[in-house]
């Protein structure tokens, strides 16, 4: 168990930072995704 | 002017590389002002010429402030120079939104391009520093995720802005309430990168100078002094020279090289072509950064460059009889030319120290901007004139192409010539500065 002086877990702060840029970059690759197979599609 | 903010006990650096991505994926959106171009000319009856000012503007600016403003950003620190790209990147917006709206097209210049290009330098250079103090074991994985973000930024607004002009409407008021709409949510996006940002608790005061145990430390006055500044510099423009050769004719090149072949290239698959230029670039400047902590800078450029010329010298020769090896070539050149870019921080480095590599990124970035200049000029002038001349389809490029092998050349020639940094130009720790004083004659 943590005593007192521990420095506080960041594991929460830590995932809603990385899903705060990681959301929009994954819109971004679907996009991407989507159009780069008009390449062997189209 | 305030002083760095320090992590407290137990701040996870996993922290800083989503800060870092916040502002380069928001900043990244100035790779898709081509999507405001055709609304904008038919709104405000402008020619392609004048649409593209706003971005010309903006790609200078972002040379200059990252130049003139990296010894700020190394002074006060990543939250300050974040809350100015913040600052100065939406207000640029909002400027805009006001020149859109009331039909003043200089005030969408100065605002987008003059005000929101600081943003841009301010914004690019700021968390590199910080970075590389945060992760000295893997400088190139961590500089890599930030400038990775740079290229994502634009996969992003590229269909997001279109979808808002769509809805908005294309007329000078959907404009507005478009950039208006841009600056709002960009604001509130970086807004994490500023709140999140931290210097690791090693760090000393920057007025303190580097301390023995930093190893090799040269100011960012000094490095500009130095050869190997100056190789770095040309490595670094033909690189980008050499990538932007394939980026800024990607669509027609591969429709023009096809064109008398039994599967001609569809004007959708060419965009599909271009789509996977841009993953290419992207997943270079993660992946191939990120090796180059592993084979070493110096390696990594030699393949930048040398393998860049073979590539080329591949299409120049056969990529016309196979679309699959066209395709290779021009993603693996594309990669190389975003690994070019993320590799950068982490070799300055290793040459110059962290003392003030913030600031030294910042001067370096002006071999950008003058490729920035010479590969769109190169491409687009040689294949005017070989059409002019008759020529058609893979024969419009070869002159082209033939140029770019000889700039990666000239580039791995000057890669070659790195050499560690002569000790005249370290910064002496304060110790060593103390006894060197003592040992000058009264």
């Amino acid at each position: 168990m943590p005593s007192d002086s521990s420095p506080p877990s960041r594991r929460g702060l830590i995932a809603f930072a990385w899903l705060w840029v990681g959301t929009p970059l994954a819109y971004g690759l679907y996009e991407l995704v989507r159009k780069a197979t008009q390449l062997f599609t189209g | 002017m305030s002083s760095p903010p320090v992590a407290p006990p137990g701040w996870s650096r996993w922290l800083v590389p989503p800060a870092a991505l916040s502002v380069h994926l928001s900043i990244g959106q100035a790779y898709a002002w081509s999507v405001f171009k055709p609304p904008l000319e038919s709104a405000l009856g402008l020619d392609g010429t004048q649409s593209a000012l706003p971005f010309q503007v903006a790609i200078v600016m972002l040379g200059l402030s990252a130049a003139f403003g990296g010894t700020l950003v190394e002074r006060n620190g990543p939250r300050w120079a974040m809350t100015v790209a913040l600052v100065c990147f939406s207000s640029g917006f909002l400027i805009s939104a006001l020149g859109a709206r009331t039909e003043q097209y200089w005030l969408i210049v100065l605002g987008y391009g003059f005000v929101g290009g600081i943003g841009l330098g301010i914004g690019y250079i700021s968390p590199v520093s910080t970075l590389i103090k945060w992760f000295p074991d893997r400088p190139g994985m961590a500089t890599g995720i930030a400038i990775m973000g740079f290229g994502g930024g634009a996969l992003i607004a590229s269909p997001w802005s279109a979808q808002m002009l769509e809805s908005f409407g294309s007329d000078n008021e959907g404009i507005a309430l478009a950039f208006l709409v841009h600056g709002l949510s960009y604001a509130a996006f970086m807004t994490l990168g500023v709140l999140l940002v931290r210097v690791p608790r090693t760090e000393r005061p920057v007025e303190s100078g580097p301390s023995a145990v930093d190893g090799v430390q040269v100011s960012a006055r000094q490095a500009v002094r130095t050869p190997q500044f100056w190789c770095l510099w040309v490595v670094l423009c033909m690189n980008v020279t050499a990538g932007i050769g394939i980026l800024e004719k990607a669509a027609p090149m591969i429709t023009d090289f096809f064109a008398d072949s039994s599967t001609p290239v569809s004007a959708s698959a060419a965009a599909g072509f271009v789509a996977l230029l841009s993953a290419a670039n992207m997943a270079g400047r993660i992946g191939w950064s990120s090796t180059s902590d592993r084979v070493g800078r110096k390696n990594i450029y030699r393949v930048y460059l040398g393998v860049g010329a073979l590539m080329y010298l591949l299409i120049a020769l056969f990529g016309d009889t196979s679309k699959p090896l066209f395709v290779l070539c021009a993603l693996v050149i594309l990669s190389f030319y975003g690994g070019g870019f993320a590799t950068i921080p982490a070799y300055l480095k290793d040459l110059f120290g962290t003392y003030q590599v913030g600031a030294i990124h910042g001067r370096l970035l002006t071999a950008w901007s003058t490729a920035g200049v010479l590969g769109p000029l190169i491409v687009n002038w040689i294949a005017d004139r070989q059409e002019s001349a008759g020529k058609h389809g893979a024969s419009l490029y070869g002159l082209s192409f033939g140029i770019m092998i000889g700039l990666l050349v000239i580039g791995f020639v000057a890669g070659e010539l790195v050499r560690p940094v002569h000790p005249r130009h370290h910064v002496p720790a304060p110790r060593e500065a103390a006894d060197a004083q003592r040992q000058q004659p009264a």
